[in-house]
């Protein structure tokens, strides 16, 4: 890779800001002005409460399964204890194959999985063949009944797309309100301004409106999604 | 790609006669336009949120060298790079010299109007590197070999008729040879034949819904997923974005976000949003080694301090094009360029330029419903009203509408004048028949009339006459 291409071009960068900067004729933004702005950045102003979210916990997890359910995934509300137990059942329900991609992670490790004789696991990244995954969640949002996954090496973004069928565990304490719920979390968890490479927010499963405008399932992501939602 | 917005007029009837695209048409104001009003109904907070998504682009527009600044800086930090791109030619080479420098020969591309702007896949193509286009639309109508018809669904102008019969014709070969009736047997064969190719790229190229400055992330909102594994399967992801995509922070992203899908799609959330920020960290278990950013400016800081800047808060959704009765009639292909309906009809002149693409802000009844559903309330009529005059300024105005226009003017500044002879047009017109309200056939109107009736004048004479007689 020439220079150019590792650091950009500063002719190129020059004339885009030059330009900007003549159009709004000024100069580079400076003093109180520039005060105002980084405020802005530092402290981000929320948008229009939106009232739907904001719930007492329990009332906010209803909202998360009935959104859920609204929009093409499926919903099993469990204990902790009976998480191994549903992920078998639930690819006996549907005649799938008892073998699973699972995310490495410790709270998916935190579950009795060797209880289950029949399941068999895998632990890493996704594979183009595998059938099905079981990943767990970092949150999820009330408002829309949205998954939230945050990658890492305790949770591939591969196995969130290339199954057939993603199987999520989430904990019912991690249920938030809204989108501004999930950016706290991630500050507080990866520090201000940074963030995992990737964050997948998945509300249902992969769809398209390409053909006719009408909504088909499964388009390159997973057809379908089951949620475990685990009580505390 | 070429532009052929000077043909509007050519366009236009070649769509009017195309029984296909009338079908498809048929569907828009049932489809995603009806789905828009439920889902705006659902959420109360609707009309509030379309305000502070307003005000929030506009605050990034009077900052946006601050912002794309603030961005750059957060991208490096994280091992990302970012190329500054002024033209669209730019655009193509720095992309070029980025696939090739690992070697790429094939790169999977999700939709990215940007890309169509700079025509990105022929330049690629040229260089012996193939874009795979993996949107289900963009994938169709690459396979046809025709340009997107609607910014968020690219092949809306076919039935699914038309697409068994490209899927018949491009997939026989492997192995796939049987007619597909149904749609989610077209759809899971597209899955199926992508999926190697995107298990193949070298590289991942997607576009972006939003920039944010505050964590230097690319966000992206897809219902497929393709944009996921666009970026997530490649050794290299390139983004490809124009400078006004920049947003300040996470909150802002969550008040767009919620007009985006609704606009859209009428969806309550779109699938998949997806914030992508540097390449594969340590411990990662998937994700590219290294991660670009091209930042497209293609003349719209021209834009800004204009009586245009407005466009620029465009977050293309499609809900102008979805509602606009034009874009109805005639589809997408007839505007000749990347950007069809009311928002194009505006971008189209600022990027082509009016003397190639003056029709189009011509096309439009000032109905006004483009800017009643727009998510940021640009107001489309007002920006293409600024088109018409800098049109006639530039004297590109047909000979014909000049003529009658200085004629119309040299009679209203008379009102002496122009009261009798609308007295005696009124009277003439008369003359050709009053009792069925309207005409058929008129002298010197074959072009109205060719196409629609003409009203009569009704009994009891001019307004002007009737209001004096009144007063009386």
């Amino acid at each position: 890779m020439s220079d150019a291409l590792r650091n950009g071009d500063g002719t190129a960068r020059a004339q885009i800001l030059g330009g900007i900067r003549r159009s709004l004729r000024r100069g580079e933004l400076a003093g109180e002005a520039r005060k105002v702005v980084e405020t802005r950045l530092a402290e981000p102003p929320r948008g229009p409460s939106v009232a739907r979210g904001q719930l007492p916990q329990a009332e906010k997890v209803a909202l998360f399964c009935q959104w859920a359910e609204t929009l093409n995934a499926t919903v099993a509300r469990v204990g902790p204890a009976e998480v191994p137990g549903e992920v078998s059942a639930y690819l006996a329900r549907n005649n799938l194959p008892a073998t699973v991609a699972m995310a490495p992670s410790p709270l998916l490790e935190g579950y009795d999985w060797a209880s289950q004789k029949m399941l068999s696991i895998r632990r890493g990244r996704g594979e183009g063949s595998d059938q099905v995954s079981v990943t767990g969640a970092f949150a999820g949002i009330a408002e829309t009944g949205t998954v939230v996954m945050a990658s890492g090496p305790d949770h591939p973004v591969s196995l969130n797309l290339l199954p057939d069928t993603h199987v999520v565990v989430l904990r019912e304490g991690d249920i938030v309100g809204g989108y501004e719920d999930v950016w706290g979390r991630l500050r507080a968890r990866y520090g201000k301004n940074l963030m995992p490479r990737t964050v997948n927010t998945i509300t249902g499963p992969s769809r398209t409106g390409d053909i006719e405008q009408a909504m088909e399932l499964g388009a390159h992501g997973p057809r379908r999604m089951h949620i475990l939602v685990v009580r505390d | 790609m070429e532009s052929t917005a000077h043909a509007f007029k050519a366009n236009v009837d070649h769509a009017l006669a195309d029984p296909n695209l009338q079908d498809s048409l048929a569907k828009l104001k049932v489809g995603f336009s009806e789905r828009r009003r439920q889902a705006a109904e659902r959420l109360p907070e609707f009309e509030a949120l379309r305000d502070r998504a307003r005000d929030i682009k506009n605050h990034t527009l009077a900052h946006l060298d601050f912002y794309l600044e603030e961005f750059e800086r957060k991208v490096i930090g994280l091992g990302g790079h970012v190329h500054w791109a002024p033209t669209a030619a730019d655009a193509r080479r720095i992309i070029a010299e980025l696939c090739q420098s690992v070697n790429a020969r094939t790169v999977a591309k999700s939709k990215s109007m940007v890309a169509e702007e700079i025509a990105l896949n022929e330049h690629l193509e040229a260089l012996g590197i193939a874009p795979i286009e993996t949107d289900l639309g963009e994938y169709i109508i690459q396979l046809r070999n025709e340009p997107p018809s609607h910014i968020i669904a690219p092949a809306v102008h076919l039935t699914k008729d038309q697409v068994a019969d490209t899927f018949l014709e491009h997939h026989a070969k492997l192995g796939f040879d049987k007619r597909l009736t149904e749609r989610n047997d077209l759809v899971a064969e597209a899955r199926y034949v992508l999926r190697q190719k995107f298990l193949d790229a070298d590289v991942g190229l997607t576009g972006a819904n939003f920039l944010v400055a505050e964590t230097g992330s690319s966000m992206l909102v897809t219902n497929e997923g393709n944009a996921d594994l666009s970026n997530t399967l490649p050794r290299m992801h390139i983004v490809l974005a124009s400078i006004e995509k920049v947003i300040p922070t996470l909150e802002d992203a969550a008040v767009l976000l919620r007009v985006l899908a609704r606009s859209a799609t009428g969806q309550e959330s779109s699938a998949y949003t997806t914030l992508n920020t540097g390449p594969k960290k340590p411990g990662d278990l998937d994700g590219p080694d290294q991660y670009h950013v091209v930042l497209l400016d293609n003349g719209r800081s021209g834009v800004l301090g204009t009586e245009m800047q407005d466009i620029l808060r465009c977050i293309r959704c499609g809900a102008c094009m979805n509602h606009c009765p034009v874009y109805g009639a005639v589809g997408g292909h007839a505007y000749g360029w990347v950007y069809p309906g009311p928002m194009g009809a505006v971008l189209t002149p600022q990027l082509v330029g009016v003397e190639e693409a003056s029709n189009l802000p011509n096309a439009s009844t000032f109905c006004g419903r483009c800017e009643s559903v727009c998510p940021v309330r640009i107001p489309l009529p007002k920006l293409m009203r600024h088109w018409r005059e800098r049109e006639f300024e530039k004297h590109l105005t047909p000979k014909a509408v000049r003529q009658g226009l200085a004629m119309w003017s040299f009679v209203a500044r008379r009102p002496a004048l122009y009261r009798r002879l609308t007295a005696m047009a009124n009277r003439m017109l008369a003359l050709f028949g009053r009792a069925d309200g309207r005409y058929q056939a008129l002298p010197l109107a074959s072009g109205w009339t060719r196409f629609r009736d003409f009203p009569a004048p009704q009994p009891g004479g001019t307004f002007h006459a009737r209001w004096a007689k009144r007063k009386a």
